[in-house]
């Protein structure tokens, strides 16, 4: 009952724990969480940043999903009251080609992107491990820049790399020889070339946060696993299958998450590469397809439907990740 | 005994793997300057032309170096007031924004760390969960929320869905420090008669340290670098933050100003390139806790 008596000093309502509860739980408990003190504590804790949360992202939720049963257009802007139509939103979006057309450039660039950046990543974080001193600081150096780079510079640095006339890409391939890229323009010419040049700034980026988090993580394997591993006679490619992998894969599971969500959403590339392409139908992703729909036409009760359908999408691709994560952590 | 065959030929092997191992070695250490220079270049162009004056960057074939530097195009830009002005306004929406996510992530980082409390599982569950839901598929109705408000292209607007951005990640890393600090600490302080509020900040929160800073720096990171929002709530007003002030070089109808577009995402990278070289050790360190330990 030691902790009953030391949270008895700030408590201001010991008398409201249930009585006996506390000492079990704190001893059953690896760290001990004192509960013998006010049950509101934690509760009035948590009152700002749920608070601020649900301000700022749970009731535009609430209100988005209202809105995608709702006519919400240029007329309900100007004051007349959104009218109820099930959901007929829905039907539209789905019956729209187009919509499936976009979804599925979607999937593809974000699987495109969320499996290249984490072979590289995680290929990069074993080459750290590889390293002497010197290269592996320049190495993680390089990288640490590349990912605190705001996006906008970056992008602005991509397109002036490719910029038809005067840019250094361009410069090289006929320079090699490659005549047909005088003057080419790499975000305008074609779709494909639009989304490699996309890809290359979205994977660029990303590789950073995969190759420190999972290098960090390797660091946290046991040499002593390893060299026994090795005693044992696990080749190089099993010890790293066998031992390292499942050590890491806490982690690596949590990046390749986080990789398909961004991804999947991409918004700031996509539309800035677009202000230098001007063939927007055929280079929108759901992100900016979202933005095109609602801020750009106005139509906010079609876009929330699409919106929605884009949760849901996120939702359904990274649900077997995140039980998966949940049942690893001890939440 | 067939475990033990290995090891007693081992020792010969292993001589030969590790010399082998330091021959590749080389060759590793030279993919890895050559894999830096690779992933460094495109900052490194960023400032070569941002040096060059505007004329040279229209010649071919492109100048690799400036052998020429020139200040001039930062000069034009350190005088354009509307530099200075989105400046002041990025500054201000990153340090509310920041700020407020601190405070929040300490008070969600100590409940969730220190406290066993009915809905406990459900708000981490939340913690994440909330981390998946993309900006991008809420912003047509935070647009909405911030008109109906009256806060579209103000500070306190674009600052509370910046802190909507950065809370629930600050809560996982910060919850990850908070843990690493031994609860015995605070309760040995509790024994010598601080009370729970005084151990907790006598205590822990001085060793926090490191994590604060952490978590700070990621906030400052994200609302400073952040695009998407900013560009949707900022759309139709004449107040920017400096990423959205950089598409301003180009949306004109004239020819790109190359030269000054290079020279601005200079400005705007340089001061977070620094911060963030000096402290990245501490935050993928943070990121690692938070996911090895739940």
């Amino acid at each position: 009952m030691v902790s009953d008596q030391l949270s008895a000093g700030v408590s201001s309502a010991p008398a409201t724990a249930p009585p006996g509860v506390p000492a079990p739980v704190a001893r059953r408990r690896p760290r001990p969480r004192r509960r013998g003190g006010s049950l509101a504590a934690p509760y009035l804790l948590l009152v700002l940043p749920v608070g601020l949360v649900c301000l700022a992202l749970g009731y535009p939720m609430v209100r988005q999903f209202v809105m995608s049963f709702q006519e919400f257009g240029l007329a309900q802007q100007f004051g007349r009251p959104p009218e109820w139509v099930g959901f007929q939103n829905y039907a539209t979006v789905l019956g729209d080609p187009y919509f499936w057309v976009v979804t599925a450039r979607s999937v593809a660039f974000c699987a495109f992107c969320a499996l290249v950046t984490m072979g590289i990543g995680i290929a990069l974080a074993l080459l750290l491990q590889k390293l002497s001193t010197v290269p592996r600081i320049l190495l993680q150096v390089a990288l640490v820049l590349a990912w605190a780079m705001p996006p906008l510079a970056a992008l602005t640095v991509y397109t002036w790399l490719v910029e038809p006339r005067y840019g250094l890409v361009n410069w090289l391939l006929t320079s090699a020889g490659l005549e047909s890229f005088r003057g080419y323009s790499w975000l305008a010419g074609s779709p494909w070339t639009f989304f490699l040049i996309a890809a290359i700034t979205v994977i660029w980026t990303s590789v950073p946060l995969v190759t420190l988090s999972t290098y960090a993580a390797l660091n946290q394997v046991d040499e002593a696993i390893l060299e026994a591993a090795e005693l044992d006679g696990a080749a190089g490619w099993q010890r790293l299958r066998q031992v390292v992998l499942p050590i890491i894969q806490p982690v690596v599971l949590l990046l390749l998450m986080l990789e398909i969500i961004w991804d999947l959403k991409v918004f700031t590339q996509i539309k800035v590469l677009q202000a230098g392409a001007g063939n927007n139908r055929e280079t929108n992703l759901l992100g900016t397809y979202v933005y095109e729909t609602g801020i750009g036409g106005g139509d906010y009760g079609i876009a929330s439907a699409l919106a929605t359908v884009m949760l849901v999408l996120v939702l359904v691709l990274t649900w077997r990740y995140m039980r998966t994560l949940m049942k690893q952590g001890d939440l | 005994m067939a475990a033990t065959e290995p090891a007693l030929f081992a020792p010969p092997t292993h001589a030969d793997t590790r010399s082998a191992r330091n021959r590749h070695k080389h060759w590793w250490n030279v993919l890895a300057v050559a894999l830096a220079a690779l992933w460094a270049f495109p900052i490194y162009w960023m400032i070569n032309s941002a040096l060059m004056p505007a004329e040279r960057l229209r010649s071919t074939p492109p100048l690799l170096a400036p052998l020429e530097p020139t200040l001039r195009s930062f000069g034009e830009i350190l005088g354009d007031s509307l530099f200075w002005r989105s400046l002041g306004f990025s500054a201000a929406v990153t340090g509310l924004a920041v700020a407020i996510s601190l405070v929040s992530a300490v008070l969600a980082a100590v409940a969730l760390s220190r406290f066993t409390f009915f809905g406990r599982r459900g708000a981490l569950v939340a913690v994440l969960v909330v981390q998946m839901i993309p900006a991008e598929a809420l912003f047509i109705s935070q647009y909405r929320m911030l008109d109906g408000w009256g806060l579209l292209g103000s500070v306190p607007g674009l600052s509370l869905l910046y802190v909507g951005l950065i809370v629930p990640f600050t809560v996982w890393m910060l919850k990850g420090f908070v843990d690493g600090v031994p609860v015995e600490l605070e309760e040995a302080a509790m024994m010598d008669g601080c009370s729970r509020f005084g151990a907790f900040f006598r205590v822990t929160f001085p060793l926090l340290g490191p994590g604060l800073v952490a978590t700070g720096v990621f906030g400052f990171l994200v609302a400073w670098n952040e695009f998407t929002l900013a560009y949707v709530v900022l759309a139709s007003g004449d107040r920017l933050t400096l990423p959205v002030w950089l598409r301003t070089f180009s949306s004109n109808l004239q020819e790109t100003d190359w030269a000054g577009v290079m020279a601005g995402s200079t400005l705007v990278a340089v001061p977070v390139l620094i911060v963030f070289v000096l402290v990245q050790n501490a935050m993928t360190k943070g990121m690692v806790a938070g996911a090895v330990k739940g």
